[in-house]
């Protein structure tokens, strides 16, 4: 069906599921630096590097969830972010040197929420959207009532790390790097990554051959949730301390940056530098709307016909059905 | 097949009928007239938008943008149709047309429906806040008439739940084109190979989708005289959680309208009931999906029961 062997390597380049992401991101940056003449370029990349970073995070554990295959998605992500932050928060209360114990906190949180998930989808066979959603508001109540309205701020070292700058990128970008690093190998090159993807593309097949369908999936929900912590953890000490609707944005943008980074939603395909790029453009997009100043109402309506042109170009151009 | 498993209705009724005698139990003063009015008065439009995601799942796509939409509604019910009534009826019809046509363009593109319908509640949230930048607006004097219509022995909100419930059962369980619809959501390539087109099926159940949204918002709006453009943006969870809560599956085409709107008052109860047992509120959420878990988890006994289909 393809014409592969006369491709050129540019071509084959383009036909990449990444790149549009990329692409994409690229002239929204270029159409904001449009406007300041080039000025200020450093300081958008940075924001958006920072900011990206968080949605990377989650957007790459959505991703392994989405490519378990159809009715596979995680919606308790808010929530789990709320929970680890604000739980991990408490347990630092401020004092300094009690950052890895909040770390820890944090992880364990997102051990517990994934196990948790799990269990409602595996044990009680529930379908994983009503699963994860119904489960979201018994973190949501466990947060708020753990919180108490309180606003604790990170320990003073966290804080620094966490809006901080390594050779020139955001600490956290460097975080979200090396995640996506470790998911790309996970999934390109071990065996847990070929399981999860065979179990994406068939179930059936999979169990068929052997593969522990079942492991792979407990998993899968396992590391979503530690990776929504993670973001959580690092989002409010970046931000000085955990809100309830801290986590709130990112169950659309977790989605959103899955689709636009050329994932298949249908499962079984997964693409991990895509998401990056998705999480950059999804930031660099509200940011052109911004110097353009557009408000909300107009912001919404063009990110929203954005996501769908986006989808609409990546099945135009799909080959294989 | 075991009776369980051939009357999934059941599921719904009991865990409604549990729930009904439990805050009765707490609250016999719920009891009367006024009291089920009370406790049921918000279900109306959260049932219809229950039905408007039915229409979705029914075809085997998923909804994100009900709770958008039905904000949009709301707004645009409570700005033009009750300033400019004639531009309102056509905004709203407008919008039923292109709630069609993204079911059209899903399925002739082959589109993923979570991921448009996401892209759409994007698009309606930002054309609300276009017309409602700030909360306010006011409802048309016959909208809010209607909804706090006091009808002889059976309150407006249980009567509305009856009629939504019987109408819809009649368009999608009893009439030929529901059946039809229903088979897209079974198996789309034989409904298609028996000669029916089935783009524009979809564009049908979308649009019906559609029309069941804008009832939704302006029955919400008939309740609470006023809208802003965050009004309803939970109803895209509680409905799906609604249609699940009411027998409905996510593929298959197996979905119960009467089910629906029961899960969608099941949902309303749940909330009023957690008010009444006094408990604090940082767990209302929680208890909300603690009891969201509970009615799922029979839905064991009627997966098992009955054999592999």
């Amino acid at each position: 069906m393809s014409t592969a062997p006369t491709k050129s390597a540019l071509l084959q380049g383009f036909t990449r599921p990444w790149i549009w992401a990329w692409l994409a991101a690229a002239l929204a940056f270029a159409a904001t630096l449009g406007l300041t003449s080039g000025r200020g370029a450093g300081e958008l990349a940075y924001a958006a590097l920072s900011f990206g970073a968080f949605a990377a995070i989650v957007g790459m554990g959505q991703m392994l969830v989405i490519t378990l295959g159809p009715g596979n998605v995680d919606l308790s992500i808010p929530a789990t972010m709320t929970l680890a932050a604000t739980l991990a928060l408490k347990t630092m209360g401020s004092d300094p040197g009690t950052a890895m114990l909040g770390l820890a906190v944090a992880l364990a949180v997102g051990l517990a929420v994934g196990l948790a998930n799990f269990a409602l989808i595996y044990l009680l066979r529930l379908p994983p959207i009503i699963a994860t959603l119904a489960a979201s508001l018994v973190y949501q109540s466990v947060a708020i009532w753990s919180n108490r309205g309180l606003r604790i701020k990170p320990p003073e070292g966290l804080a620094d790390f966490a809006t901080g700058r390594f050779l020139g990128l955001p600490n956290v970008a460097w975080v979200g790097l090396a995640l996506a690093i470790a998911v790309w190998v996970v999934l390109e090159r071990s065996v847990w990554g070929r399981w999860l993807l065979a179990s994406g593309q068939n179930l059936r097949a999979a169990r068929l051959a052997g593969v522990p369908v079942e492991a792979v999936r407990a998993a899968t929900y396992v590391a979503v949730a530690v990776m929504a912590a993670l973001a959580g953890y690092l989002l409010a000490s970046f931000s000085g301390g955990a809100a309830l609707n801290m986590g709130g944005e990112y169950l659309l943008m977790s989605i959103a940056v899955v689709v636009i980074g050329g994932s298949s939603i249908a499962g079984g395909n997964s693409n991990v530098p895509g998401v990056w790029g998705a999480a950059l453009f999804m930031f660099l997009v509200v940011s052109t709307l911004n110097s353009y100043g557009a408000g909300a109402g107009v912001r919404n309506l063009l990110t929203g016909a954005i996501i769908i042109a986006i989808v609409i170009a990546a099945s135009t151009r799909r080959v294989r059905r | 097949m075991s009776f369980l498993s051939r009357h999934r209705i059941i599921l719904p009724v009991v865990s409604l009928a549990v729930l009904l005698a439990l805050t009765f139990w707490m609250q016999p003063r719920a009891m009367s007239y006024f009291g089920l009015n009370l406790l049921f008065n918000l279900a109306v439009p959260i049932a219809l938008a229950t039905v408007a995601q039915m229409m979705i799942i029914m075809v085997n796509d998923i909804d994100l943008s009900t709770g958008a939409f039905v904000s949009l509604v709301a707004c645009i019910t409570a700005t033009f149709l009750n300033d400019a009534p004639l531009t309102g009826v056509l905004i709203l019809a407008a919008l039923v047309l292109s709630y069609a046509a993204m079911g059209a363009v899903i399925h002739a593109l082959d589109l993923p429906a979570i991921v448009v319908t996401l892209g759409m509640s994007f698009v309606w949230g930002g054309l609300a806040l276009f017309v409602l930048p700030s909360p306010g607006g006011s409802s048309p004097g016959w909208l809010r008439t209607l909804m706090t219509v006091k009808p002889p022995y059976i309150p407006m909100a249980v009567a509305a739940s009856i009629i939504i419930a019987v109408v819809t059962h009649l368009l999608i369980v009893r009439s030929g084109i529901g059946t039809v619809l229903r088979g897209v959501g079974g198996n789309a390539q034989s409904v298609a190979r028996a000669g029916w087109q089935v783009t524009w099926l979809k564009a049908l159940a979308y649009g019906l989708a559609g029309l069941f949204g804008v009832f939704a918002g302006m029955a919400l709006v008939g309740l609470t005289t006023s809208a802003d453009a965050n009004i309803a943006l939970r109803y895209t969870l509680l409905s799906i959680a609604g249609v699940i809560l009411g027998g409905g599956e996510f593929t298959g085409g197996k979905v119960s309208p009467v089910g629906a709107v029961i899960g969608a008052l099941t949902l309303t109860l749940a909330a009023s009931f957690l008010s009444f047992m006094r408990l604090p509120p940082d767990w209302q959420i929680g208890a909300q999906g603690a009891i969201l878990i509970l009615v799922l988890t029979a839905r064991l006994l009627f997966a098992r029961k009955g054999p592999a289909a």
